[in-house]
Protein backbone atom coordinates (compact mmCIF):
# COMPACT_ATOMS: atom_id res chain seq x y z
CA UNK A 1 0.00 0.00 0.00
CA UNK A 2 2.73 2.37 0.98
CA UNK A 3 4.69 1.53 -2.14
CA UNK A 4 1.61 2.08 -4.29
CA UNK A 5 1.20 5.50 -2.73
CA UNK A 6 4.80 6.39 -3.55
CA UNK A 7 4.36 5.27 -7.16
CA UNK A 8 1.18 7.32 -7.49
CA UNK A 9 2.94 10.34 -6.05
CA UNK A 10 5.82 10.07 -8.50
CA UNK A 11 3.47 9.42 -11.42
CA UNK A 12 1.53 12.57 -10.58
CA UNK A 13 4.63 14.71 -10.14
CA UNK A 14 6.17 13.33 -13.32
CA UNK A 15 3.07 14.21 -15.33
CA UNK A 16 2.93 17.71 -13.87
CA UNK A 17 6.65 18.17 -14.58
CA UNK A 18 6.24 16.92 -18.15
CA UNK A 19 3.35 19.31 -18.75
CA UNK A 20 5.42 22.15 -17.27
CA UNK A 21 8.44 21.39 -19.44
CA UNK A 22 6.61 20.52 -22.65
CA UNK A 23 6.22 24.09 -24.04
CA UNK A 24 9.97 24.63 -23.58
CA UNK A 25 10.72 21.55 -25.63
CA UNK A 26 8.04 22.61 -28.09
CA UNK A 27 9.68 25.97 -28.75
CA UNK A 28 13.12 24.42 -29.21
CA UNK A 29 11.81 21.82 -31.65
CA UNK A 30 9.67 24.48 -33.31
CA UNK A 31 12.76 26.57 -34.10
CA UNK A 32 13.90 23.82 -36.48
CA UNK A 33 10.62 23.33 -38.34
CA UNK A 34 8.55 25.17 -40.93
CA UNK A 35 5.45 27.04 -39.86
CA UNK A 36 3.11 24.55 -41.52
CA UNK A 37 4.85 21.64 -39.75
CA UNK A 38 4.44 23.42 -36.42
CA UNK A 39 0.71 23.98 -36.76
CA UNK A 40 0.38 20.36 -37.91
CA UNK A 41 1.94 19.31 -34.63
CA UNK A 42 5.23 17.86 -35.91
CA UNK A 43 7.15 16.85 -32.80
CA UNK A 44 10.61 16.05 -34.11
CA UNK A 45 13.61 18.13 -35.06
CA UNK A 46 13.67 19.48 -38.62
CA UNK A 47 16.31 21.21 -40.69
CA UNK A 48 14.83 24.70 -40.94
CA UNK A 49 16.74 26.30 -38.06
CA UNK A 50 19.13 28.53 -40.06
CA UNK A 51 16.42 29.34 -42.54
CA UNK A 52 14.10 30.47 -39.71
CA UNK A 53 16.83 32.54 -38.08
CA UNK A 54 17.69 34.28 -41.34
CA UNK A 55 14.09 35.04 -42.18
CA UNK A 56 13.40 36.33 -38.67
CA UNK A 57 16.26 38.81 -38.94
CA UNK A 58 15.02 39.85 -42.40
CA UNK A 59 11.43 40.37 -41.31
CA UNK A 60 11.83 41.94 -37.90
CA UNK A 61 14.47 44.11 -36.35
CA UNK A 62 15.26 41.60 -33.63
CA UNK A 63 18.73 42.96 -32.86
CA UNK A 64 17.34 46.43 -32.20
CA UNK A 65 14.43 44.99 -30.22
CA UNK A 66 16.86 43.00 -28.08
CA UNK A 67 18.90 46.14 -27.36
CA UNK A 68 15.73 48.15 -26.63
CA UNK A 69 14.55 45.48 -24.20
CA UNK A 70 17.96 45.30 -22.57
CA UNK A 71 18.27 49.08 -22.22
CA UNK A 72 14.81 49.44 -20.70
CA UNK A 73 15.22 46.46 -18.38
CA UNK A 74 18.73 47.38 -17.13
CA UNK A 75 18.22 51.14 -16.66
CA UNK A 76 14.74 50.57 -15.25
CA UNK A 77 16.09 48.03 -12.78
CA UNK A 78 18.94 50.26 -11.61
CA UNK A 79 16.56 53.17 -11.03
CA UNK A 80 14.08 50.93 -9.23
CA UNK A 81 16.78 49.59 -6.92
CA UNK A 82 18.02 53.07 -6.11
CA UNK A 83 14.66 54.78 -5.57
CA UNK A 84 12.90 51.95 -3.78
CA UNK A 85 15.80 51.04 -1.50
CA UNK A 86 16.21 54.69 -0.48
CA UNK A 87 12.50 54.89 0.31
CA UNK A 88 12.31 51.50 2.04
CA UNK A 89 15.30 52.47 4.18
CA UNK A 90 13.79 55.86 4.98
CA UNK A 91 10.40 54.45 5.93
CA UNK A 92 11.92 51.79 8.19
CA UNK A 93 14.94 53.48 9.80
CA UNK A 94 13.42 56.92 10.36
CA UNK A 95 10.02 55.59 11.28
CA UNK A 96 7.46 58.21 12.37
CA UNK A 97 3.69 58.30 12.45
CA UNK A 98 3.56 60.67 9.49
CA UNK A 99 5.76 58.45 7.36
CA UNK A 100 3.80 55.35 8.33
CA UNK A 101 0.66 57.08 7.18
CA UNK A 102 2.24 58.12 3.88
CA UNK A 103 3.45 54.57 3.36
CA UNK A 104 -0.07 53.26 3.98
CA UNK A 105 -1.36 55.60 1.28
CA UNK A 106 1.37 54.51 -1.16
CA UNK A 107 0.42 50.88 -0.60
CA UNK A 108 -3.00 51.67 -2.07
CA UNK A 109 -1.31 52.05 -5.46
CA UNK A 110 -0.72 48.29 -5.45
CA UNK A 111 -4.46 47.79 -5.72
CA UNK A 112 -4.83 50.20 -8.65
CA UNK A 113 -5.45 48.29 -11.86
CA UNK A 114 -3.05 49.41 -14.57
CA UNK A 115 -5.92 49.63 -17.04
CA UNK A 116 -7.39 52.41 -14.90
CA UNK A 117 -4.31 54.62 -15.10
CA UNK A 118 -3.00 53.86 -18.59
CA UNK A 119 -5.14 56.39 -20.46
CA UNK A 120 -4.13 59.42 -18.35
CA UNK A 121 -0.52 58.17 -18.44
CA UNK A 122 -0.69 57.93 -22.22
CA UNK A 123 -2.07 61.48 -22.43
CA UNK A 124 0.51 62.76 -19.94
CA UNK A 125 3.42 61.37 -21.92
CA UNK A 126 1.98 62.55 -25.19
CA UNK A 127 1.70 66.07 -23.68
CA UNK A 128 5.30 65.88 -22.54
CA UNK A 129 6.30 64.73 -26.04
CA UNK A 130 7.93 61.65 -24.57
CA UNK A 131 5.84 58.94 -26.23
CA UNK A 132 7.74 56.39 -28.28
CA UNK A 133 10.85 56.54 -26.10
CA UNK A 134 12.48 54.31 -23.52
CA UNK A 135 11.96 57.15 -21.01
CA UNK A 136 8.18 56.78 -21.38
CA UNK A 137 8.42 53.07 -20.60
CA UNK A 138 10.78 53.47 -17.64
CA UNK A 139 9.40 56.52 -15.79
CA UNK A 140 6.00 55.21 -14.67
CA UNK A 141 7.25 51.71 -13.82
CA UNK A 142 10.43 52.49 -11.90
CA UNK A 143 8.96 53.34 -8.49
CA UNK A 144 6.57 50.77 -7.08
CA UNK A 145 5.02 50.49 -3.66
CA UNK A 146 5.71 46.77 -3.86
CA UNK A 147 9.48 47.24 -4.14
CA UNK A 148 9.51 49.87 -1.38
CA UNK A 149 7.63 47.37 0.78
CA UNK A 150 10.14 44.69 -0.20
CA UNK A 151 13.11 46.81 0.92
CA UNK A 152 11.29 47.89 4.06
CA UNK A 153 10.64 44.27 5.04
CA UNK A 154 14.26 43.31 4.47
CA UNK A 155 15.53 46.39 6.32
CA UNK A 156 13.82 45.05 9.46
CA UNK A 157 16.64 42.50 9.77
CA UNK A 158 19.39 45.05 9.05
CA UNK A 159 21.67 45.39 12.12
CA UNK A 160 21.18 48.99 13.26
CA UNK A 161 24.27 48.96 15.48
CA UNK A 162 26.22 49.37 12.23
CA UNK A 163 24.56 52.76 11.76
CA UNK A 164 25.47 53.87 15.30
CA UNK A 165 29.06 52.79 14.69
CA UNK A 166 29.07 54.76 11.45
CA UNK A 167 27.70 57.86 13.17
CA UNK A 168 30.50 57.60 15.76
CA UNK A 169 32.94 57.49 12.83
CA UNK A 170 31.42 60.79 11.65
CA UNK A 171 29.51 59.63 8.58
CA UNK A 172 26.46 61.75 7.70
CA UNK A 173 23.04 60.11 7.21
CA UNK A 174 23.31 59.73 3.42
CA UNK A 175 26.83 58.31 3.72
CA UNK A 176 25.49 55.77 6.22
CA UNK A 177 23.11 54.66 3.50
CA UNK A 178 25.64 54.46 0.67
CA UNK A 179 28.64 53.22 2.69
CA UNK A 180 27.05 50.90 5.24
CA UNK A 181 23.51 49.96 4.27
CA UNK A 182 24.06 49.32 0.55
CA UNK A 183 27.09 47.01 0.91
CA UNK A 184 25.49 45.10 3.80
CA UNK A 185 22.27 44.54 1.90
CA UNK A 186 23.83 43.14 -1.28
CA UNK A 187 21.75 39.91 -1.19
CA UNK A 188 18.54 41.95 -0.90
CA UNK A 189 19.61 44.11 -3.84
CA UNK A 190 20.41 40.99 -5.87
CA UNK A 191 17.01 39.45 -5.19
CA UNK A 192 15.21 42.72 -5.95
CA UNK A 193 17.26 43.18 -9.14
CA UNK A 194 16.26 39.79 -10.47
CA UNK A 195 12.52 40.15 -10.00
CA UNK A 196 12.53 43.74 -11.27
CA UNK A 197 14.59 42.84 -14.32
CA UNK A 198 12.21 39.98 -15.13
CA UNK A 199 9.11 42.10 -14.90
CA UNK A 200 10.71 44.89 -16.98
CA UNK A 201 11.98 42.44 -19.58
CA UNK A 202 8.57 40.79 -19.91
CA UNK A 203 6.38 43.89 -19.65
CA UNK A 204 3.82 44.12 -22.43
CA UNK A 205 0.81 46.40 -21.96
CA UNK A 206 2.49 49.72 -21.19
CA UNK A 207 5.25 49.35 -23.83
CA UNK A 208 2.52 48.39 -26.31
CA UNK A 209 0.84 51.73 -25.65
CA UNK A 210 3.92 53.88 -25.19
CA UNK A 211 6.09 52.62 -28.06
CA UNK A 212 4.57 53.37 -31.44
CA UNK A 213 7.22 52.70 -34.12
CA UNK A 214 9.00 49.50 -35.14
CA UNK A 215 12.52 50.65 -34.28
CA UNK A 216 11.53 51.37 -30.66
CA UNK A 217 9.78 48.07 -29.99
CA UNK A 218 10.86 45.61 -27.32
CA UNK A 219 11.06 41.83 -27.80
CA UNK A 220 7.60 40.95 -26.41
CA UNK A 221 6.07 43.52 -28.78
CA UNK A 222 7.92 41.95 -31.73
CA UNK A 223 6.79 38.44 -30.78
CA UNK A 224 3.23 39.63 -30.33
CA UNK A 225 3.08 41.47 -33.64
CA UNK A 226 4.64 38.54 -35.54
CA UNK A 227 2.07 36.20 -33.99
CA UNK A 228 -0.92 38.45 -34.60
CA UNK A 229 -0.43 38.70 -38.36
CA UNK A 230 -3.10 37.06 -40.51
CA UNK A 231 -0.88 34.15 -41.42
CA UNK A 232 1.72 33.88 -38.67
CA UNK A 233 5.05 32.25 -39.55
CA UNK A 234 5.57 30.06 -36.49
CA UNK A 235 9.05 28.97 -37.54
CA UNK A 236 10.44 32.47 -37.10
CA UNK A 237 8.16 33.16 -34.13
CA UNK A 238 9.71 30.21 -32.25
CA UNK A 239 13.17 31.66 -32.81
CA UNK A 240 11.96 35.03 -31.51
CA UNK A 241 10.40 33.36 -28.47
CA UNK A 242 13.63 31.53 -27.67
CA UNK A 243 15.60 34.78 -27.96
CA UNK A 244 13.10 36.43 -25.60
CA UNK A 245 13.10 33.59 -23.09
CA UNK A 246 16.78 32.64 -23.02
CA UNK A 247 18.04 35.57 -20.89
CA UNK A 248 15.44 34.99 -18.18
CA UNK A 249 16.08 31.24 -18.13
CA UNK A 250 19.81 31.89 -17.80
CA UNK A 251 19.26 34.31 -14.93
CA UNK A 252 17.02 31.77 -13.24
CA UNK A 253 19.51 28.91 -13.45
CA UNK A 254 22.53 31.02 -12.52
CA UNK A 255 20.87 32.80 -9.61
CA UNK A 256 18.18 30.37 -8.52
CA UNK A 257 18.65 31.03 -4.83
CA UNK A 258 18.37 34.82 -5.06
CA UNK A 259 15.50 34.43 -7.50
CA UNK A 260 13.37 32.46 -5.07
CA UNK A 261 14.48 34.68 -2.19
CA UNK A 262 13.33 37.73 -4.13
CA UNK A 263 9.95 36.18 -4.74
CA UNK A 264 9.45 35.13 -1.15
CA UNK A 265 11.15 38.14 0.42
CA UNK A 266 7.98 40.16 0.66
CA UNK A 267 5.96 37.69 2.70
CA UNK A 268 8.42 37.17 5.55
CA UNK B 1 17.58 64.94 22.46
CA UNK B 2 14.38 66.39 21.06
CA UNK B 3 16.34 68.51 18.60
CA UNK B 4 18.26 65.52 17.26
CA UNK B 5 15.04 63.53 16.91
CA UNK B 6 13.44 66.28 14.83
CA UNK B 7 16.54 66.51 12.72
CA UNK B 8 16.64 62.78 12.11
CA UNK B 9 12.94 62.84 11.25
CA UNK B 10 13.61 65.58 8.68
CA UNK B 11 16.45 63.56 7.17
CA UNK B 12 14.07 60.61 6.99
CA UNK B 13 11.72 62.69 4.85
CA UNK B 14 14.59 63.38 2.46
CA UNK B 15 14.83 59.65 1.83
CA UNK B 16 11.16 59.03 1.17
CA UNK B 17 10.17 62.25 -0.59
CA UNK B 18 11.20 61.68 -4.21
CA UNK B 19 10.04 58.04 -4.51
CA UNK B 20 6.72 58.92 -2.86
CA UNK B 21 6.25 61.88 -5.19
CA UNK B 22 6.88 59.64 -8.20
CA UNK B 23 4.22 57.16 -7.07
CA UNK B 24 1.78 60.00 -6.48
CA UNK B 25 2.53 61.42 -9.94
CA UNK B 26 2.38 58.16 -11.90
CA UNK B 27 -0.34 56.27 -9.99
CA UNK B 28 -2.55 58.54 -7.89
CA UNK B 29 -2.67 61.52 -10.23
CA UNK B 30 -3.74 59.32 -13.22
CA UNK B 31 -6.35 57.63 -10.99
CA UNK B 32 -7.91 61.03 -10.27
CA UNK B 33 -7.67 62.05 -13.92
CA UNK B 34 -9.31 58.81 -14.96
CA UNK B 35 -12.15 59.55 -12.59
CA UNK B 36 -12.64 63.03 -14.06
CA UNK B 37 -12.38 61.58 -17.56
CA UNK B 38 -15.13 59.09 -16.78
CA UNK B 39 -17.64 61.96 -16.89
CA UNK B 40 -16.54 63.02 -20.37
CA UNK B 41 -17.17 61.57 -23.80
CA UNK B 42 -15.92 62.21 -27.31
CA UNK B 43 -13.48 61.11 -29.96
CA UNK B 44 -9.76 61.21 -29.21
CA UNK B 45 -8.66 64.30 -27.34
CA UNK B 46 -11.84 66.26 -28.06
CA UNK B 47 -14.32 65.49 -25.33
CA UNK B 48 -17.11 67.15 -23.42
CA UNK B 49 -18.74 66.73 -20.03
CA UNK B 50 -21.58 64.22 -20.14
CA UNK B 51 -22.31 63.76 -16.45
CA UNK B 52 -23.29 60.21 -15.65
CA UNK B 53 -23.87 59.44 -19.33
CA UNK B 54 -20.97 57.00 -19.54
CA UNK B 55 -22.12 55.19 -16.43
CA UNK B 56 -25.63 54.64 -17.77
CA UNK B 57 -24.12 53.51 -21.09
CA UNK B 58 -21.99 51.04 -19.12
CA UNK B 59 -25.04 49.40 -17.57
CA UNK B 60 -26.59 48.62 -20.93
CA UNK B 61 -23.38 47.83 -22.84
CA UNK B 62 -23.43 44.16 -24.00
CA UNK B 63 -19.67 44.17 -24.73
CA UNK B 64 -18.93 45.34 -21.20
CA UNK B 65 -21.22 42.65 -19.80
CA UNK B 66 -19.44 40.03 -21.87
CA UNK B 67 -16.00 41.26 -20.74
CA UNK B 68 -17.12 41.39 -17.12
CA UNK B 69 -18.60 37.90 -17.34
CA UNK B 70 -15.40 36.50 -18.86
CA UNK B 71 -13.15 38.16 -16.30
CA UNK B 72 -15.23 36.89 -13.38
CA UNK B 73 -15.42 33.44 -14.97
CA UNK B 74 -11.62 33.27 -15.20
CA UNK B 75 -11.43 34.45 -11.61
CA UNK B 76 -13.81 31.94 -10.04
CA UNK B 77 -12.78 28.95 -12.14
CA UNK B 78 -9.06 29.42 -12.61
CA UNK B 79 -7.84 30.86 -9.30
CA UNK B 80 -9.23 28.08 -7.03
CA UNK B 81 -7.99 25.31 -9.35
CA UNK B 82 -4.53 26.84 -9.51
CA UNK B 83 -4.21 27.48 -5.77
CA UNK B 84 -5.41 23.97 -4.94
CA UNK B 85 -3.00 22.41 -7.44
CA UNK B 86 -0.19 24.51 -6.00
CA UNK B 87 -1.04 23.35 -2.48
CA UNK B 88 -1.13 19.68 -3.41
CA UNK B 89 2.15 19.83 -5.31
CA UNK B 90 3.83 21.73 -2.48
CA UNK B 91 2.52 19.17 -0.01
CA UNK B 92 3.92 16.28 -2.07
CA UNK B 93 7.26 18.05 -2.48
CA UNK B 94 7.48 18.84 1.21
CA UNK B 95 9.14 15.59 2.22
CA UNK B 96 12.93 15.73 2.36
CA UNK B 97 13.22 12.02 1.53
CA UNK B 98 11.37 12.34 -1.79
CA UNK B 99 13.55 11.29 -4.72
CA UNK B 100 13.90 13.74 -7.64
CA UNK B 101 12.55 16.48 -5.39
CA UNK B 102 14.84 19.18 -6.80
CA UNK B 103 14.00 18.19 -10.37
CA UNK B 104 10.23 18.34 -9.77
CA UNK B 105 10.48 21.67 -8.02
CA UNK B 106 12.56 23.29 -10.74
CA UNK B 107 10.48 21.81 -13.58
CA UNK B 108 7.18 22.94 -12.09
CA UNK B 109 8.52 26.39 -11.28
CA UNK B 110 10.15 26.95 -14.69
CA UNK B 111 7.00 28.28 -16.47
CA UNK B 112 7.32 31.39 -14.26
CA UNK B 113 10.41 32.59 -16.10
CA UNK B 114 8.63 32.86 -19.46
CA UNK B 115 7.23 36.16 -20.63
CA UNK B 116 3.45 36.28 -20.76
CA UNK B 117 3.55 37.08 -24.46
CA UNK B 118 5.90 34.20 -25.32
CA UNK B 119 4.02 31.50 -23.50
CA UNK B 120 0.72 32.75 -24.86
CA UNK B 121 1.97 32.44 -28.42
CA UNK B 122 3.32 28.97 -27.62
CA UNK B 123 -0.11 27.93 -26.36
CA UNK B 124 -1.72 29.35 -29.48
CA UNK B 125 0.48 27.11 -31.63
CA UNK B 126 -0.04 24.05 -29.40
CA UNK B 127 -3.84 24.42 -29.60
CA UNK B 128 -4.00 24.89 -33.40
CA UNK B 129 -6.76 22.83 -35.07
CA UNK B 130 -4.29 20.36 -36.63
CA UNK B 131 -1.87 21.02 -33.78
CA UNK B 132 0.04 18.85 -31.38
CA UNK B 133 -2.54 18.83 -28.59
CA UNK B 134 -5.35 17.55 -30.83
CA UNK B 135 -2.93 14.99 -32.25
CA UNK B 136 -2.09 13.78 -28.76
CA UNK B 137 -5.75 13.50 -27.73
CA UNK B 138 -6.57 11.62 -30.93
CA UNK B 139 -3.66 9.22 -30.46
CA UNK B 140 -4.89 8.54 -26.94
CA UNK B 141 -8.39 8.01 -28.41
CA UNK B 142 -9.86 10.64 -26.11
CA UNK B 143 -11.37 12.41 -29.11
CA UNK B 144 -12.10 11.24 -32.67
CA UNK B 145 -12.36 14.60 -34.37
CA UNK B 146 -9.97 17.50 -33.82
CA UNK B 147 -11.42 20.23 -31.58
CA UNK B 148 -11.28 23.78 -32.95
CA UNK B 149 -9.98 25.05 -29.61
CA UNK B 150 -9.55 28.70 -30.45
CA UNK B 151 -12.58 28.98 -32.73
CA UNK B 152 -15.10 27.73 -30.19
CA UNK B 153 -16.30 30.16 -27.49
CA UNK B 154 -16.25 27.58 -24.69
CA UNK B 155 -13.04 25.77 -25.61
CA UNK B 156 -11.25 29.07 -26.19
CA UNK B 157 -11.99 30.02 -22.57
CA UNK B 158 -10.76 26.59 -21.48
CA UNK B 159 -7.47 27.20 -23.30
CA UNK B 160 -7.05 30.58 -21.60
CA UNK B 161 -7.67 28.97 -18.21
CA UNK B 162 -5.25 26.10 -18.95
CA UNK B 163 -2.61 28.56 -20.09
CA UNK B 164 -2.81 30.74 -16.98
CA UNK B 165 -2.79 27.68 -14.76
CA UNK B 166 0.32 26.39 -16.53
CA UNK B 167 2.11 29.70 -16.03
CA UNK B 168 1.27 30.40 -12.39
CA UNK B 169 0.81 27.11 -10.50
CA UNK B 170 4.53 26.75 -9.82
CA UNK B 171 4.72 30.35 -8.65
CA UNK B 172 2.12 29.73 -5.96
CA UNK B 173 3.61 26.34 -5.16
CA UNK B 174 6.93 28.00 -4.16
CA UNK B 175 5.14 30.22 -1.63
CA UNK B 176 3.34 27.24 -0.10
CA UNK B 177 6.46 25.10 -0.06
CA UNK B 178 8.42 27.71 1.85
CA UNK B 179 5.56 28.12 4.34
CA UNK B 180 5.25 24.34 4.79
CA UNK B 181 8.96 24.01 5.47
CA UNK B 182 8.45 26.24 8.48
CA UNK B 183 5.96 23.83 10.05
CA UNK B 184 7.57 21.86 12.86
CA UNK B 185 7.81 18.17 11.73
CA UNK B 186 6.96 17.02 15.27
CA UNK B 187 3.38 18.23 14.68
CA UNK B 188 3.02 15.63 11.93
CA UNK B 189 4.74 12.97 14.04
CA UNK B 190 2.30 13.56 16.87
CA UNK B 191 -0.62 13.38 14.43
CA UNK B 192 0.71 10.09 12.98
CA UNK B 193 0.97 8.60 16.45
CA UNK B 194 -2.62 9.66 17.08
CA UNK B 195 -3.55 7.75 13.93
CA UNK B 196 -4.39 10.67 11.62
CA UNK B 197 -4.11 9.65 7.95
CA UNK B 198 -1.95 11.61 5.49
CA UNK B 199 -5.13 12.88 3.91
CA UNK B 200 -6.42 14.06 7.25
CA UNK B 201 -3.07 15.65 8.10
CA UNK B 202 -3.14 17.68 4.88
CA UNK B 203 -6.54 19.18 5.68
CA UNK B 204 -6.19 19.51 9.47
CA UNK B 205 -2.56 20.55 9.81
CA UNK B 206 -1.02 21.75 6.55
CA UNK B 207 -3.86 23.91 5.25
CA UNK B 208 -4.59 25.72 8.55
CA UNK B 209 -0.86 26.34 9.09
CA UNK B 210 -0.35 27.98 5.68
CA UNK B 211 -3.66 29.86 5.69
CA UNK B 212 -2.09 33.34 5.79
CA UNK B 213 -0.02 32.48 2.71
CA UNK B 214 -3.10 31.09 0.95
CA UNK B 215 -4.82 34.40 1.61
CA UNK B 216 -1.79 36.29 0.31
CA UNK B 217 -1.64 34.26 -2.92
CA UNK B 218 -5.42 34.52 -3.32
CA UNK B 219 -5.17 38.32 -3.20
CA UNK B 220 -2.26 38.42 -5.67
CA UNK B 221 -4.00 36.02 -8.07
CA UNK B 222 -7.31 37.86 -7.85
CA UNK B 223 -5.60 41.14 -8.60
CA UNK B 224 -3.70 39.58 -11.52
CA UNK B 225 -6.76 37.88 -13.00
CA UNK B 226 -8.85 41.05 -12.84
CA UNK B 227 -6.14 42.73 -14.92
CA UNK B 228 -5.75 39.86 -17.38
CA UNK B 229 -4.59 41.20 -20.74
CA UNK B 230 -1.43 39.69 -22.28
CA UNK B 231 -2.72 36.11 -22.54
CA UNK B 232 -6.08 36.93 -24.05
CA UNK B 233 -4.63 39.37 -26.58
CA UNK B 234 -1.96 36.92 -27.70
CA UNK B 235 -3.86 33.61 -27.62
CA UNK B 236 -7.29 34.55 -29.00
CA UNK B 237 -7.22 38.34 -29.34
CA UNK B 238 -10.51 38.28 -27.44
CA UNK B 239 -12.19 36.00 -30.00
CA UNK B 240 -14.04 34.14 -31.29
CA UNK B 241 -16.49 37.02 -31.38
CA UNK B 242 -15.76 38.55 -28.01
CA UNK B 243 -16.00 35.24 -26.17
CA UNK B 244 -12.69 35.53 -24.32
CA UNK B 245 -12.30 39.31 -24.04
CA UNK B 246 -11.42 40.67 -20.59
CA UNK B 247 -12.17 44.08 -19.11
CA UNK B 248 -8.56 45.24 -19.52
CA UNK B 249 -8.64 44.30 -23.18
CA UNK B 250 -11.97 46.09 -23.65
CA UNK B 251 -10.48 49.24 -22.12
CA UNK B 252 -7.47 48.92 -24.42
CA UNK B 253 -9.71 48.43 -27.46
CA UNK B 254 -11.89 51.40 -26.53
CA UNK B 255 -8.80 53.60 -26.26
CA UNK B 256 -6.50 52.36 -28.98
CA UNK B 257 -8.26 49.95 -31.38
CA UNK B 258 -11.78 51.28 -31.99
CA UNK B 259 -12.37 54.98 -32.57
CA UNK B 260 -10.79 56.23 -29.35
CA UNK B 261 -13.22 57.21 -26.64
CA UNK B 262 -11.00 57.86 -23.62
CA UNK B 263 -13.90 59.04 -21.49
CA UNK B 264 -15.91 55.86 -21.81
CA UNK B 265 -12.76 53.73 -21.48
CA UNK B 266 -12.03 55.49 -18.18
CA UNK B 267 -15.56 54.69 -17.01
CA UNK B 268 -15.04 51.00 -17.79
CA UNK B 269 -11.73 51.11 -15.94
CA UNK B 270 -13.51 52.36 -12.84
CA UNK B 271 -15.61 49.23 -12.95
CA UNK B 272 -12.42 47.25 -12.24
CA UNK B 273 -11.46 49.71 -9.52
CA UNK B 274 -14.80 49.14 -7.82
CA UNK B 275 -14.50 45.34 -8.11
CA UNK B 276 -10.94 45.41 -6.75
CA UNK B 277 -12.06 47.59 -3.85
CA UNK B 278 -14.99 45.30 -3.00
CA UNK B 279 -12.89 42.14 -3.20
CA UNK B 280 -10.06 43.68 -1.19
CA UNK B 281 -12.56 44.65 1.48
CA UNK B 282 -14.08 41.15 1.54
CA UNK B 283 -10.70 39.41 1.59
CA UNK B 284 -9.44 41.62 4.39
CA UNK B 285 -12.61 40.93 6.37
CA UNK B 286 -12.29 37.19 5.88
CA UNK B 287 -8.55 37.29 6.63
CA UNK B 288 -9.11 39.56 9.63
CA UNK B 289 -11.75 37.31 11.21
CA UNK B 290 -9.54 34.26 11.03
CA UNK B 291 -6.76 35.99 12.93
Amino acid sequence: MRKLGAIGKHAFLLIVSAVSLFPFLWMIIGMTNTSSDIVKGKFSFGSEFFNNVNRLFEQANVGTAFLNSLLIAVIGTLLTLLLCSVAGYGFEIYRTKGKDRLFGVLMLSMMMPFAAIMIPLFRLFSQWGLLNSAVAVILPTMTTAFMIFFFMQNTKSFPRELLQAGRVDGLNEWKLFTHIYMPTMKPTYAAAAIITFMSNWNNFLWPLIALRTAEKKTLPLVVSSLASSYNPDYGIIMVAIVITTLPTILIFFLLQKQFVQGMLGSVK
Amino acid sequence: MRGSLNKSSLIGWQFVLLPSALILLFSFFPMVQSFILSFESGKGNVSEYVGLGNYSRLLSDPMFRQALFNTILYLIVQVPIMLFMGLIIAHLLNSPKLKLRGFYRTAIFLPCVTSLVSYSVLFKSIFAVDGIFNKLLMNLHIINEPIAWLMDPVWARVVIILAITWRWTGYNMIFYLSAMQNIDPSVYEAASIDGASKFRQFFSITIPMVKPIILFTAIISTNGTLQLFDEVVNITNGGPGNATMTISQYIYNLSFVYTPNFGYAATVSYAIVIIVAILAFLQMKIGGEKK
